[in-house]
């Protein structure tokens, strides 16, 4: 079971994170209890973990995380992008997402068709009579967590940064709105949120991880096309996914240097 | 919408208020420059719009930033970018350069350049005016000779420290596009240099439009030794804006990177009014014509001998459509620059609103406010010609009154 489990895949060391509630509704309880209402902030959990004040304290300095995607795995069912909207109070119209699925048809005649209708929450439509497929795949995206992020690199007043385990976050309360980061991030992984308005992206479920959880998206996904886990760590199972396939980034030459590290993915994939 | 857009790039983030800052700059750094033209370099032709110059640009500088402060999601938090600015940000210098510019260079600039004036304009006069007036002077009434001269060698050191803060103002909203590699419309190395020539382009047709108007407006003739070397600045500023727009558009076209084709299927779809239409023919080819046929440009008498009336009107269309084609050039930049998809793939539309907090009328108002900030300057610093004293420091009593404006 994936929430016995730290991100990395391995049983949680006891220094490393808190016990764990067995069942979501006694982990939301005592969350509620420990006044933990502040958890879908990142930030604020970043600096003060909603651990039980007897447990110790997810330390970040310990953790650096990425995730892998096996393009070959996924189904295109959209399950994840339905969980992360679920978890993290995404807004539930179709042009605001933290992860969503792209279909990619590559034509014979060598043109190819992206879609991606809600962000394949549900499902793809058949393809008309557009002629015969070569090939085609899904491909979940996200933000990439960038170890080199042009997002952090603009926001004017610091709101958006890195975190000592190689998340990028956003202080909603910090955030002016400007949108320069939207403008900068070259993956389409940011938006404004419609009500907040400050910039929203994915967060690789922060609030999760520092309860020893994996991202909703990965502990949805059916068929364990996304690889959660510590991206140094050699026994870890992002790790060894990442020993035994040859690994893809989006956009390389823009040297961004994401932490999501694709396997099977095709060169038109941008 | 057409092809395939990410589903976040569905809304534009950047809209028409974002197409009017960069304009507003412009104008500031294009009029400021010329005023350094005639104070440094010492154009004794364009003298007439030296201080007119100097009030254009602040009152443009203060109102260019109340597009970006309407956009913000949280314009309550703006002040955070000079409490706790990000170093690394481009957009954080925002609030330095500003400041620079604004405080340091024009409004010291505007104050040394003025103080005579304010000094004798307000002795023994009485209303709000000389009260302003006096304010404005901070105490200092000093006429002797010794503080002439320290006023006008400090204007002149201001001016020109301000020269490279005038090119910092504007070229750095050039790099807040050129900068962003994620954008293939935007990332370019020229584009803080294209900015900057466009800027002054912007900024003499501007002086040279409310010149005409002004003197217009008030009975007063129009100096056409002035309007033609305005005119001659113009075709210049525009030979070379023309001329680094057609490289960086050959550079994209012979590099070919893989960008080129939905860049080529936005400029065939989405930008061809604003684009070629407005801003290369309109707001480019056709003033460059006319000015190259009827202004002196290359010699000292121009290609075709045109009656005064004639000219200036010319001059006056001229300017009107290269304003037109400068303020099209922001949009081609800033609003082209998101219609299509990172994922070069689709193509999507921009629908201004008319009402709203980034719609049609609020830009009016913004591009108007300049006017009345600029109509109340002249109104306590007149900067005609006929109310500038001269003092000979004995006679620092005899007082003339100031025109009114």
């Amino acid at each position: 079971m994936a929430d016995e489990r730290a991100p990395s895949g391995k049983p949680i060391p006891a220094r490393a994170a808190p016990p764990l509630p067995h069942d979501r509704r006694a982990f939301l309880k005592a969350c509620v209890a420990a006044g933990a209402a502040p958890l879908v902030s990142g930030m604020v959990v970043a600096q003060e973990p909603a651990a039980p004040a007897e447990g110790p304290r997810y330390d970040p300095r310990e953790h650096y995380y990425g995730m892998g995607v096996d393009v070959d795995k996924c189904i295109g069912c959209g399950r994840c992008a339905d969980a992360c909207k679920a978890e993290n109070n995404v807004p539930r119209d179709s042009h605001h997402f933290r992860t969503w699925v792209e279909r990619y048809v590559i034509r014979e005649d060598g043109e190819t068709d992206v879609d991606s209708p809600n962000g394949g929450i549900e499902g793809f439509p058949e393809r008309g009579g557009e002629g015969g497929a070569l090939r085609t795949f899904f491909v979940p995206k996200l933000c990439n967590h960038c170890a080199n992020p042009p997002c952090v690199q603009v926001c004017p007043v610091g709101a958006t940064f890195t975190t000592e385990d190689g998340v990028v976050l956003v202080d909603e309360d910090w955030c002016i709105g400007c949108r320069y980061c939207i403008q900068a991030c070259p993956y389409g992984a940011r938006f404004l949120h419609p009500t907040r308005h400050t910039a929203e992206k994915c967060t690789f479920c922060y609030h999760r991880l520092v309860q020893g959880l994996m991202p909703a998206c990965v502990e949805v996904c059916p068929t364990g096309a996304r690889i959660f886990g510590e991206v140094q760590r050699r026994s870890s199972p992002l790790a060894r996914f990442m020993r035994f396939n040859q690994m893809s980034v989006l956009k390389p030459h823009l040297n961004t240097d994401p932490k999501v590290f694709y396997a099977n993915l095709d060169g038109q994939v941008r | 919408m057409q092809g395939y857009i990410y589903p976040n790039e569905f809304e534009l983030h950047w809209g028409l208020l974002i197409v009017v800052y960069p304009y507003l700059t412009g104008l500031v750094a294009g009029a400021f420059i010329l005023a350094s033209l005639a104070r440094v370099f010492n154009v004794r032709e364009v003298q007439p719009t030296y201080r007119l110059s100097l009030l254009t640009a602040l009152a443009f500088l203060v109102a260019a930033p109340l597009p970006l402060l309407a956009h913000l999601g949280h314009p309550e938090r703006s002040f955070e970018i000079f409490l706790t600015p990000n170093l690394r940000s481009a957009m954080a210098m925002f609030g330095f350069v500003y400041a620079w510019y604004l405080m340091v260079v024009l409004v010291l600039e505007i104050w040394f350049d003025y103080r005579k004036e304010l000094v004798v304009w307000s002795r023994g006069a009485v209303g709000p005016l000389a009260l302003i007036r006096r304010l404005l002077a901070l105490g200092a009434n000093d006429l002797s000779e010794q503080a002439l001269r320290f006023d006008r060698r400090a204007g002149k050191l201001i001016t020109i420290i301000g020269i490279p803060s005038a090119f910092l103002l504007h070229g750095y909203v050039g790099f807040i596009f050129g900068s962003v590699k994620a954008n293939p419309w935007w990332s370019s190395v020229l584009m803080p240099v294209v900015f900057l020539f466009s800027a002054m382009v912007s900024g003499i047709a501007l002086m040279l439009l409310l010149y005409v108007v002004i003197n217009l407006l008030r009975f007063k003739p129009v100096d056409m030794v002035c309007t033609d070397k305005l005119a001659a600045f113009l075709f210049y500023a525009l030979v070379v804006d023309f001329s680094l727009e057609m490289l960086d558009f050959t550079q994209r076209l012979y590099e070919a990177e893989e960008s080129i084709k939905i860049l080529s299927q936005m400029l065939a779809s989405r930008l061809v009014v604003s684009l070629i239409l407005l801003q290369v023919l309109m707001g480019t080819i056709v003033p460059l014509a006319a000015l190259a046929l009827v202004a002196p440009t290359f010699r000292r008498a121009a290609l075709a001998k045109v009656p005064d009336e004639l000219r200036r009107l010319v001059y006056v269309i001229v300017v009107v459509l290269v304003q037109i084609g400068i303020f099209s050039t922001r949009w081609n930049v800033v609003i082209g620059g998101q219609l299509f998809s990172k994922s070069l793939r689709g193509l999507t539309t921009y629908k201004v609103e008319l009402l709203g907090i980034e719609g049609i009328l609020m830009a009016a108002a913004i591009l108007l406010l300049p006017l009345v900030v600029l109509y109340l300057l002249i109104k306590v610093l007149p900067p005609w010609q006929e109310a500038e004293v001269e003092i000979h420091p004995p006679a620092a009593g005899a007082v003339p009154a100031p025109a009114s404006p």
